[in-house]
């Protein structure tokens, strides 16, 4: 009778990271619905290209690395790095700019640092960091305007042939700044109430984002509940942004209010899909809650006095920066021991 | 309702315990052949006390312990000794130990036994020793003596006695059955472990998917002060550790036990053991396994006599064979797989799993860590598993030590949650069994440090006995050179200079001249006989010269180098400056010989033959001399010998002067030898004339 040996243990109850992956995928769903009823077909043709160019960047490195393509490919983290990043970028970004986004995604940020698991920044936020620095042009001027699917958006078709053609004209007239950016732009000369009535902003808050957010954020309600992410780094990150808003930004009249905060821009999508890749970010408890506030408040830092409209990647990116750091500070307390660990061991200590 | 805490972590595996509790506690029968390793207790392993072929009782003494830690093995059957031997034994790695192979005769016939009516009325120690020659190891799993277990250090007062019930692994209900039917028996040992402690409180928990056993358990403490807690089902709340938690909201402190925060924690399979031992005078040679797992056609739980084989309590079970995949000894968290399904049941087997493939299906490929943290979610110590796992891989030990990898019960709910389905846990049993060999290694290597300075201290210490002998023989000589000198300038007629050695040669050769003189020619010039002795006595003083100032520049040398061979070389220099000062003594005086001498040679041969043995007879007294002339040459040459070595073994440039020295030495000896050996000679001749 040939027996395995094996280590214990031999029972095993865990969702494999493939399944968490596709979880995440289907979380994301009301966002770019969303997404696709308020600013036209856009996003959605970006996340089937950025998600092709994802897999394929992904096969592509793996069999220069001589690792095993389909095993790897299967876990499904290729293609929620493209999913978020054609959730990300402008709905009419050229087909180049989010080819080069995914392409440093998972090429510079991913393969290059050991693949899955090695890589110090998230990949998703490096390609969008790069092509916002490089082609800043068509990163600011390639946001729709809000618009109902079936009345005002472009077609399919013209969608398609503006992304993948230079032939902007067709929607030329559809795009224009976002709703943080406007606000940021407009109330150095404007009140607020002037402002506010500006055909971007629509009726509630920021007309679609305030959809898209809270599309968002329901996704990332399902993944909380199904304990795929915890809830340290989407609630301190939001937060810390709420109270920065509150403390130095309650002037409506010279900031953009709070609930533009919450609901314009990226914020919800970084909240509980970005933030929170658990590769990047810090893993205590204690260093969670540090990592999320820290992107809040760099969030409204660099939104309310940086140059961007926006600031989800950057704020996430100076936070991975810090990750280790947290790590090595927050230990949890170890059963029975009087104190937490804290930083690096030192050859005397043990 | 008794306060509970929780603990953080835990997880929730699928139980399939209902798998092995349809059916009531079976007795399993006598098999061919009973195993009894030797050791089935942490401590000292027993040594046997039968021999092969000795027919031995149901419940004799076959294996006894020397040391404190330990307990005796007992004959579970009535039957003969077939062998003591290695035999494969319950352990991870599947090595053999040392086993009493027991060949029943199926009478069960006991042996004396000697219940305790009143153990109220007895010592504890009495009552300890009782529980200690009844073999008792806790039957939970680690096997540790009971007896040392209830005996706590005295500074430690249990005021919390913890019975667990809990049972948290999957699939095994040994606890369970054993507290459904035997609750009376249970509580019978709580009485006396809890009469030895004198605990304030006293509880049994039970987790709550075991409504039966909680009932029975209920029932069987009417009427008593114990407590009966309920605890919530969550692995590993039956970690001694964990339970602790649960019932006490305090935490066993880092590094130390229980009962140094009042604690203790007591298995119900310990207590049954102890209450048969004190009312019935039996040994634990006993206990209740659970067979189970889907490849078993019978699953349940069977009384098994120590030492059973488990491929006959599969049998007995009805085990397919083309089903069983996967054979686990203990439960499906923590146990460990069999590949020799001939090891034998022992105090601390609890649970025996059949799984088929489907049941405990082998891990999937084992893919990169994403650093999600479930793992340290579901740890129940709050440790970093992916932190320990990436130092553990990456063999940084001391930073895997440094959060608290020795911590880590082991549980293995990190690994069970694992979305990669990365071994966790044996990967922190690899980085504990590096760190306990590093350790090992390091005190080997502290030892062989300790031996070797040991070593060097005392190669140190017999070297400068060595040098003080020598120095002290050195001073004898100096003083005695001294005497000698003192005695010459008191007798100045002395012909020679009894100490200089050279002077002595050439009175030696002056003798051997007169001699030649006399024996090959009769009638020699005495001049002629006289003029080679000076001439020689100027040679050696030109030697001595020379010799001087070459040690003086060695010792010049030496103390540039600030070499410790200086001191030596500065006695060395002062002697031979002595010597040169008296060879020129010596050829002086004899050029003032000369003159009375050359008359007394102008006589007849006669004269000149009686003065020849005059010579030789003043000579003498030279021989004792030369002797003592030869041995101090012999001494000085050794000693310049050693320094040569020393000045050769520290690379000092002065070893080849040095060499030229001992040379020299050497040549001066041998001519004392040789002059010696001429001196006694013609003493010879002249006594056989």
């Amino acid at each position: 009778m040939a027996l395995l040996q094996q280590s214990s243990p031999h029972a095993r109850g865990a969702r494999p990271t493939s399944r968490v992956m596709l979880w995440v995928i289907l979380a994301t769903l009301p966002g770019l619905l969303a997404q696709t009823v308020f600013f036209g077909w856009g996003n959605l043709i970006n996340v089937v290209w950025c998600v092709s160019v994802a897999l394929v960047a992904e096969a592509m490195m793996l069999k220069l690395r001589g690792r095993p393509v389909s095993f790897f490919l299967k876990d499904n983290t290729a293609a929620v790095t493209g999913l978020l990043l054609g959730l990300a970028l402008p709905p009419l970004a050229p087909w180049w700019v989010s080819a080069v986004a995914v392409l440093s995604a998972i090429v510079l940020a991913k393969q290059l640092y050991g693949g899955l698991g090695s890589n110090p920044f998230n990949p998703a936020m490096v390609g969008y960091a790069l092509v916002l620095v490089s082609f800043p042009v068509a990163m600011t001027t390639n946001w729709a305007q809000p618009g109902l699917l079936w009345e005002h958006a472009p077609s399919l078709g013209e969608t398609f042939t503006s992304i993948f053609s230079a032939q902007h004209t067709a929607v030329d007239a559809f795009t224009g700044a976002t709703p943080l950016d406007t606000y940021k732009h407009q109330i150095v000369s404007h009140t607020a109430d002037e402002v506010s009535v500006l055909p971007v902003f629509g009726d509630g808050i920021a007309l679609g984002w305030e959809w898209v957010n809270v599309g968002f954020l329901a996704g990332g309600l399902l993944l909380l509940a199904l304990r795929i992410i915890s809830w340290h780094i989407p609630v301190s990150m939001l937060a810390a942004l709420g109270f920065m808003s509150l403390a130095f930004g309650s002037d409506a009249d010279q900031y953009a209010p709070l609930s533009l905060h919450l609901l314009a821009g990226g914020t919800m999508l970084g909240a509980f899909f970005i933030a929170t890749d658990p590769v990047s970010a810090a893993t205590s408890n204690q260093g969670k809650l540090i990592y999320g506030a820290g992107i809040g408040i760099l969030v409204y830092l660099i939104r309310t006095w940086g140059n961007y409209p926006d600031a989800v990647a950057f704020a996430v990116l100076l936070m991975n920066f810090a990750v280790p750091f947290i790590d090595h500070y927050t230990p949890p307390r170890t059963y029975g021991h009087h104190k937490a660990r804290r930083g690096i061991p030192t050859r005397n200590q043990g | 309702m008794t306060k509970l805490w929780d603990f953080p972590g835990g997880i929730h595996p699928v139980e399939r315990k209902e798998l092995s509790t349809s059916r009531p506690i079976e007795f399993a029968g006598l098999p061919d052949r009973l195993v009894l390793p030797l050791q089935q207790h942490i401590g000292a392993p027993a040594q046997a006390i039968v021999s092969v072929g000795d027919h031995v009782l149901k419940g004799q003494l076959l294996a006894q312990v020397e040391g404190p830690v330990g307990v005796p093995v007992h004959a579970p059957t009535s039957g003969v000794v077939e062998a003591i031997c290695q035999h494969p034994v319950p352990h991870p790695s599947g090595m053999s130990d040392w086993c009493i192979l027991l060949q029943p005769d199926g009478q069960e016939t006991w042996c004396e036994r000697n219940p305790i009516d009143d153990y109220r009325s007895l010592d504890r120690d009495e009552v300890l020793a009782a529980i200690r020659n009844a073999g008792i190891a806790g039957m939970g799993g680690a096997g540790f003596p009971t007896n040392i277990k209830l005996r706590p250090p005295k500074d430690r007062k249990v005021s919390t006695l913890i019975l667990n019930g809990a049972e948290c692994e999957p699939y095994i209900t040994a606890d369970d059955m054993v507290m459904r039917e035997r609750s009376a028996e249970i509580i019978d040992g709580l009485k006396v472990m809890a009469w030895i402690l004198r605990p304030e409180r006293c509880v049994i928990a039970i987790e709550d998917n075991k409504p039966q056993a909680i009932a029975s358990v209920r029932a069987a403490c009417q009427g008593t002060q114990i407590e009966v807690v309920v605890i919530p089902t969550k692995y590993p709340s039956g970690g001694e550790k964990q339970l602790v938690q649960i019932l006490t909201g305090m935490e066993v402190p880092h590094g130390g036990i229980p009962a140094d925060i009042g604690v203790m924690c007591q298995n119900v399979g310990t207590a049954i053991a102890v209450g048969r031992a004190i009312f019935h005078g039996e040994p634990l040679i006993s206990r209740v396994t659970t067979i189970t797992g889907e490849a078993v056609a019978r699953p349940g739980n069977v009384e098994v006599l120590l030492g059973t084989p488990v491929n006959y309590l599969l049998e007995r079970a009805g085990l397919d064979n083309n089903q069983l995949h996967r054979l686990v000894l203990g439960g499906p968290m923590m146990g460990y797989t069999l590949s020799d399904t001939g090891i034998p049941v022992i105090k601390t087997s609890n649970c025996v799993i059949a799984a088929t493939a489907s049941e405990l299906p082998d891990p999937a490929p084992e893919q990169p860590c994403i650093r999600c943290a479930g793992c340290a979610d579901a740890c129940p110590m709050d440790l970093l598993p992916q932190q320990l796992f990436w130092y553990a891989k990456a063999e940084e030990f001391d930073k895997a030590e440094h959060i608290n990898l020795f911590d880590c019960i082991e549980c293995g709910a990190c690994s069970y949650v694992c979305p990669s389905s990365i071994p966790l846990v044996q990967y922190y049993r690899y980085a504990k069994g590096e760190i306990r060999t590093q350790q090992a290694e390091q005190m080997k290597a502290d030892k062989a440090r300790e031996r070797f300075e040991a070593r060097q201290a005392r190669l140190e210490r017999e070297a400068a006995e060595k040098e003080a002998k020598r120095k002290e023989r050195a001073r004898a000589a100096a003083e005695a050179q001294a005497q000698k000198k003192a005695n010459a300038e008191a007798a100045p007629a002395q012909q020679a200079d009894g100490d200089d050695r050279s002077a002595k040669a050439a009175m030696v050769q002056e003798a051997l001249a007169r001699k030649k003189a006399k024996t090959e020619t009769p009638v020699p010039a005495p001049a002629a006989a006289q003029q080679p002795d000076i001439d020689a006595l100027k040679d050696q003083l030109d030697k001595a010269r020379a010799k001087l100032d070459n040690m003086q520049g060695l010792l010049d040398e030496a103390r540039a180098a600030g070499s410790d061979t200086a001191e030596k070389l500065e006695r060395a220099v002062a002697k031979n400056r002595e010597r040169v000062q008296r060879a020129e003594e010596a050829l002086a005086e004899a050029n003032g010989a000369e003159q009375p001498v050359v008359p007394a040679s102008n006589g007849t041969t006669q004269t000149t033959e009686a003065l020849a043995v005059e010579a030789v007879n003043e000579n003498v007294p030279d021989i004792t001399e030369l002797q003592e002339q030869l041995d101090k040459a012999q001494a000085k040459l050794d000693n310049m010998q050693a320094m040569l070595d020393e000045a050769r073994e520290s690379g000092s440039d002065t070893a080849e002067k040095l060499q030229r020295a001992v040379e020299k030495n050497q040549l001066r000896v041998e001519r004392a030898e040789s002059a010696l050996a001429e001196a006694k000679r013609p003493n010879e001749t002249q006594a056989t004339d």
